[in-house]
């Protein structure tokens, strides 16, 4: 700046952040583009999911969380408690009984949050539809659904798809994810 | 011991409590009871020597439509031999006397009992439903259980 020849002759002190004076040099970091292309990018690059699993479909969850499959590449970790969680996994059937802690967790996890409903019985309560007076028909009878993943149980390569899906979804929100 | 001896030794020992052995196409052949002797037959059954009926491997309810039964699968591990015992119960107001002070794991399975068919075990030292939630109505393996509409606002 001690180059500049409008330096310190009665110019006001601030300079412009982003200055389109072409010969700034490479240590001037400016990065252009959307506040939401940003934090969509943060938000769907770690997708902490809670750990919920009540049936068959939560051993698949837990194959593709592990070495195999390693849901951890797409910055997708397991979170113990709904306090922590951006993403919930509804992975198996859904009894009545249940039904209500499932809208608890849900209502305890932060905003913005995801529902993803893993396999047949978590999207219609699959082998339960007809003639079930216990089974839910449908997670999202209960709470807001992201992704459906179809399957019974869904393959790891399904429930991998289905997040991505999901990323893809959260790179489309607008004005910070905020709820029309 | 063969099961028509069980049967003998009960039918002695009981009188008319003991009502009939069905043998045929059971497995294990059933002594059915009444209803209101079956926690004198069930500590028999246990404590007898001869006998020694130690574990209770199961109890069920069943639905016969004209009335209701529950089944009790016993097995000794000193003697190697089994039987079952049936009691019969009328479909209304079906209640019985409770064998948990008798086998301790009958508690869990009375429950079940209780919870989905409305067997009343009377003297149990823990009653309640558990399987389905506390404010469940009916009890959904009864043959004539209607459902109901709507549990908490969600479809059923």
């Amino acid at each position: 700046m001690s180059n500049d020849p409008a330096h310190g002759q009665g110019q006001p002190a601030a300079a412009p952040l982003v200055s389109a004076t072409p010969g700034l040099g490479p240590e001037a970091h400016v990065m252009v583009g959307s506040a939401d292309l940003f934090v969509n990018w943060a938000r769907k690059s770690s997708l902490w999911y809670l750990l919920f699993a009540t049936a068959c479909c939560g051993i698949e969850l837990m194959q593709a969380g592990a070495s195999r499959y390693d849901l951890d590449r797409f910055g997708a970790v397991f979170r113990a408690t709904p306090r922590q969680a951006d993403l919930m996994l509804v992975a198996g059937t859904i009894t009545h009984k249940m039904a209500e802690r499932v809208k608890r967790l849900y209502d305890q996890m932060p905003e913005p949050k995801y529902v993803i409903a893993m396999g047949s019985c978590a999207n219609t309560g699959g082998p339960f539809y007809k003639d079930s007076y216990c089974v839910v028909k449908g997670v999202d009878l209960i709470i807001p659904v992201d992704v459906y993943i179809p399957g019974c149980p869904p393959r790891p390569e399904a429930l991998i798809d289905g997040i991505m899906r999901l990323q893809k979804i959260i790179m489309t929100k607008k004005n910070y994810g905020a709820r029309a | 011991m063969e099961a028509r001896a069980i049967f003998e030794t009960l039918k002695e020992k009981f009188g008319d409590a003991v009502v009939e052995l069905q043998g045929e196409g059971f497995t294990p052949p059933f002594v059915v009871v009444a209803p209101g002797s079956v926690r004198d037959i069930a500590r028999f059954l246990k404590e007898d020597p001869a006998l020694s009926f130690d574990s209770l491997m199961s109890l069920s309810g069943v639905d016969y439509k004209d009335r209701f039964a529950v089944a009790y699968h016993l097995y000794s591990m000193k003697h190697r031999h089994a039987v079952g015992m049936k009691a019969m119960l009328p479909r209304e107001s079906p209640s019985l006397p409770s064998v948990d002070d008798v086998w301790p794991a009958a508690n869990f399975q009375e429950r079940e009992a209780y919870d989905l068919f409305g067997f009343v075990f009377e003297g149990s030292k823990d009653l309640r439903r558990i399987l389905l939630p506390e404010d469940w109505e009916g009890h959904p393996l009864r043959k004539d259980y209607k459902y109901a509409e709507f549990y908490h606002g969600i479809k059923i």
